[in-house]
């Protein structure tokens, strides 16, 4: 079950290293998108801080479902899904697998990014602590959600529309809790509420997305 | 020549007091589900067995949209054969091959594996090697490493000195290292055939059209490989537009044409 589960995470990072630039793209974009956004809005300090988190989050999000609409798109394609499938070993792994790979390649990225823009946006340190621990519990939300979406979608023509249409209104509580941590770290008050709530949401999903694209994938192999 | 085992039949070939057709009827119900509870609960406690699996289904039939591809089909694979699975194109070989693979469900009947639906038959995927016609191989991986993670994924014997005899055996030793996108359609589909050369117990495989792209060498290399297998017990379905080797092979041949819905 390990190593089913290590050979298909294994052989994710090794392809993407193997495409850097391709792999690097989601990043490239979060990087471009949130530095624009000072240059846009104004260096006025008070304004960048108060929307930081949310363009940083907002960012992370779209960033995400650009890079998750190929989760699964390449191994059906070339036939690599059918042999998983076909392992023995519970679709469960798979989807977990691709969805640990895609966090790794995606949102860690972010996570260790985070703390540069938030120094952009002249954020303070605890609010910059707050945004990457948010981060940190988010981004695997998203993963998460996003493999459900392409799982959905395999095979089907407009995949990615249809998996932002799917996946946005989920994310949406991660969005909100996210940003409301940071809001709360620079009003002064804890953010252990909001960090419990995003925990509490991280474990629902990791316990129900993989069964649920699990069966997705199967019915789209069907 | 070897009188085949296995019997490739219509609905009108089954007798009404067949066992299948006793078990499969709705006022049996009961008998059914007893008998697929003792069946799995058997499969479930008995220790895997090193022989091929033994394939059966009856009154197979297959639907794609709203078109019924084949329909009344029987088919029985004993350990030791090959069958060979023919027919225009669109009649539903690929079909009948993930049928049997367990990565479909039929519109009507059933396929089993040692009397247990291959769907819910919890070793037969240890006994199965798929190869369909997408070779399942990476574009950025070497054909080591690729051959490598289906070995692994598959559970089989995946070290390197074993990819790489298995490379050799299909005749790719010296492109092991080589991006699987510098290599020719032939070579892909002998980096996927590779899986086979591994194999040393007695399974069933499913092949999809595997001589496609393969040159003449390549065909021989295979038929060999094949040959091994049926040799030590192992069984094959197969489809393929070229003629078979039935000297060598003797096959037992499935035509799916006459099991076509017509109105379809």
């Amino acid at each position: 079950m390990r190593d089913f589960f290590l050979s298909i995470y294994l052989r994710d990072l090794r392809l993407a290293m193997r495409r850097r630039i391709e792999a690097l793209l989601p990043v490239a974009f979060f990087v471009v998108a949130v530095s624009l956004f000072p240059l846009g809005v104004g260096p006025e300090h008070d304004t960048l801080r108060l929307i930081a988190p949310g363009v940083v989050w907002v960012c992370a999000l779209l960033a995400t479902m650009l890079s998750v609409t190929n989760l699964y798109a390449g191994d059906f394609a070339d036939g690599s899904l059918e042999q998983m499938l076909l392992a023995g070993q519970s679709p469960i792994l798979i989807a977990a697998a691709k969805s640990a790979a895609h966090w790794t390649l995606t949102g860690l990225p972010l996570v260790v990014t985070a703390p540069l823009f938030g120094l952009l946006f002249d954020m303070h340190g605890d609010a910059i602590t707050a945004l990457t621990l948010s981060l940190l519990l988010g981004t695997p939300i998203l993963s998460l959600l996003g493999s459900v979406g392409a799982a959905l979608t395999l095979g089907l023509r407009s995949a990615g529309v249809l998996i932002i249409l799917l996946v946005l209104p989920l994310s949406i509580p991660a969005l909100i809790f996210g940003t409301g941590a940071v809001g709360a770290v620079e009003a002064g008050q804890s953010a252990s509420g909001h960090y419990s709530i995003l925990g509490a949401l991280l474990i629902f999903t990791a316990l129900i997305a993989p069964p649920a694209s699990s069966a997705a994938l199967r019915i789209s192999v069907e | 020549m070897r009188q085949p085992a296995a019997t490739i039949r219509g609905l009108g070939g089954l007798r009404p007091e067949s066992p299948t057709l006793q078990l499969q009827s709705d006022a049996c119900q009961p008998l059914r589900l007893f008998a697929t509870l003792f069946v799995n609960h058997r499969a479930l406690t008995s220790p895997p067995t090193s022989a091929a699996p033994q394939l059966t289904a009856a009154q197979l039939a297959c639907r794609r949209g709203t078109r019924l591809l084949f329909k009344d089909l029987s088919l029985d694979v004993g350990a030791g054969q090959i069958v060979w699975v023919r027919g225009h194109n669109g009649r539903g070989k690929t079909s009948l091959l993930r049928l049997a693979a367990g990565l479909s469900t039929p519109e009507h009947g059933e396929v089993q594996s040692d009397g247990v639906s291959v769907r819910r038959s919890p070793d037969y995927r240890d006994r199965l090697v798929y190869i369909g016609h997408a070779n399942a191989l990476k574009e950025d991986l070497t054909a080591t490493e690729a051959l490598e993670f289906l070995l692994r994924v598959h559970r089989r014997p995946c070290a390197v000195k074993t990819v790489h005899a298995a490379l050799e055996r299909v005749g790719l030793h010296s492109r092991r290292n080589a991006p699987v996108r510098t290599l020719s359609q032939g070579q892909r589909r002998r980096v996927a055939l590779a899986r086979l050369a591994v194999e040393s117990t007695p399974s069933l495989w499913i092949l999809d059209e595997p001589f496609d792209a393969l040159d003449v060498d390549g065909v021989h290399r295979l038929n060999l490989i094949m040959k091994e297998h049926t040799a030590r017990g192992g069984s094959i379905v197969l489809t393929s537009h070229l003629l078979l080797d039935s000297e060598l092979l003797a096959p037992i041949e499935i035509d799916l044409d006459r099991y076509a819905d017509l109105r379809g």
